[in-house]
């Protein structure tokens, strides 16, 4: 950090996520080193850094499905209280199943490959605690038709589906439930340069309409630049620099990002 | 009139790690700009007048110095507004009007224009119709209205650019070149609505190829080319 900037004095929202020194080591490896993040609600946040850098992880920190070795984690939502990473693991996934949708790079991780997509996303319903059937199947054609899936292979299970497709239905999985903050990990890694551009244009909408907070970790710049109102730059575990999105690509501030935007082709 | 915009002492430089070395853009500029007052900047290429509107607009930050901005809810500094106080008043008070559209893939041009109403919550069918009002005002031919800019002449999307940029009114209004690419009818139709808006109250600062065009609406200038002569004339501006 190169500048501090004063607390927000115009906009009295309070912010809807709020980590603080987040650290984790794998036996001698440091993985995250004193991380944090503020995320108002509605707003997009980016998360850049090469790999290794400890972005994935600590997304996978903010989805409650890896525990730091300290740091506070908070959401400000209705009826949840405290630092979440106390939580005991039955209440964190239940928040994690109502309140957070997760999309990864990797559709292996996030679905069940030999199961109908339509299945996949009834199935967060499901844990949500929805069991009449018609309901279930209307709410998992909209979400499939929200995250733009063509209905007339909503029964294909994801694994006679493009890698596009399979992006889709776990987003449709990830939104079914209208979660208060979506996380996604480099959703569009592997997909050919079209696919990429559509699936992004889809995250887009999504994010214009439903104003849906977002926190998106990737290496490739220009996703986060399509998406995101504010950007994190992270480096060997730890965050080197933070701002708007246009500011740290325009006028990067530390040395380890300028290498980052100048090394956009 | 109320003082829209304070700057002081303002200064910028680019920190350039791979050289080792700092660039200086500009250096202790400081100027007072009130409601309906329209400012050019000049000097030649590369004097720091692009950058010193980015600085305005907090897309580059600040060596020193400070930018006080009078918004509705107050005076804030924006050289160290915190990051959401700068994009609630870049969505609200703040406009920047470059040269260069930001099309997006699927979205027609009068959605793109609607966008900036939309998001300070005006009703679908209200922004829509004032969308196409100024669309037809900047000569963007009707049939192109539900298009995608992405497929459109560099002219035309310039025009989509403008209507989007100008329909909402601003307190400020930051102008890096706005007339480039434009034709004869579509730069008329550019001074009509700063006119139009200046006479609302936006204050302006404007960077232009050729300030012939907007002559009419300059009350200052100032100089960015170093030991620049503060008191020269506005009639040689002419690059």
């Amino acid at each position: 950090m190169t500048q501090t900037l004063d607390a927000p004095r115009l906009v009295k929202t309070k912010p809807l996520l709020i980590a603080r020194n987040v650290s984790k080591t794998y036996g001698e490896v440091r993985a995250l080193c004193d991380v944090f993040a503020t995320v108002y609600p509605g707003e997009v946040l980016g998360i850049v850094g090469e790999s290794g850098s400890g972005k994935s992880t600590f997304l996978r920190c903010l989805n409650l499905e890896e525990m730091p070795d300290t740091g506070s984690y908070t959401l400000d939502l209705p009826d949840v209280q405290g630092n979440l990473f106390d939580l005991d693991r039955y209440a964190r996934r239940m928040l994690c199943a109502t309140r957070i949708g997760i999309v990864y790079q990797n559709p292996h991780l996030g679905l069940l490959m030999r199961h109908s997509s339509s299945g996949n996303v009834a199935e967060r319903l499901l844990v949500a605690g929805e069991r009449r059937f018609g309901v279930l199947r209307d709410k998992a054609e909209a979400a499939l038709d929200a995250s733009e899936f063509p209905l007339d292979r909503m029964d294909a299970p994801p694994i006679e589906l493009s890698g596009g497709m399979q992006q889709r239905v776990q987003l449709a999985k990830a939104i079914a439930l209208e979660p208060a903050l979506l996380l996604l990990d480099e959703p569009t890694t592997g997909l050919d340069v079209s696919v990429q551009a559509l699936v992004l244009d889809t995250l887009k909408r999504l994010q214009q309409d439903r104003r849906i907070t977002m926190v998106i970790v990737s290496h490739d710049l220009g996703v986060i630049r399509t998406l995101a109102d504010r950007v994190t730059v992270m480096r060997r575990g730890m965050v080197v620099e933070e701002g708007l999105a246009d500011q740290v690509f325009q006028d990067p501030q530390h040395a380890y990002t300028q290498q980052l935007v100048h090394a956009k082709l | 009139m109320t003082v829209i915009l304070e700057v002081r002492g303002l200064s910028k430089g680019f920190t350039m790690h791979h050289l080792g070395a700092c660039m200086a853009a500009f250096d202790d500029i400081s100027f007072t700009l009130r409601a309906g007052e329209f400012l050019l900047l000049k000097g030649r290429n590369g004097a720091g007048k692009s950058t010193l509107l980015r600085t305005l607009y907090r897309s580059y930050l600040a060596a020193s110095g400070s930018v006080l901005f009078h918004s509705a809810h107050g005076v804030i500094d924006l050289t160290r507004a915190a990051d959401v106080d700068v994009t609630f008043l870049r969505r609200t008070e703040i406009g920047f009007v470059t040269q260069f559209l930001t099309a997006r893939p699927r979205v027609s041009a009068e959605a793109l224009v609607a966008e900036p109403l939309r998001l300070a919550g005006t009703d679908a069918d209200d922004a829509l119709a004032q969308a196409r009002h100024w669309l037809g005002a900047f000569g963007v031919k009707r049939d192109l209205w539900p298009a995608y800019p992405t497929t459109f002449s560099g002219g035309e999307q310039q025009k989509v650019n403008l209507a989007r940029a100008l329909i909402l009114p601003r307190r400020l209004l930051l102008l890096d070149e706005p007339t480039a690419s434009l034709d004869a009818a579509a730069r008329a139709a550019l001074i009509d609505r700063l006119a139009e808006l200046k006479r609302q109250g936006t204050a302006m600062i404007g960077v232009f190829h050729h300030p012939g065009d907007v002559s009419a609406l300059i009350e200052r200038e100032i100089d960015l080319t170093p030991d620049a002569d503060p008191q020269e004339e506005r009639t040689d501006v002419a690059v």
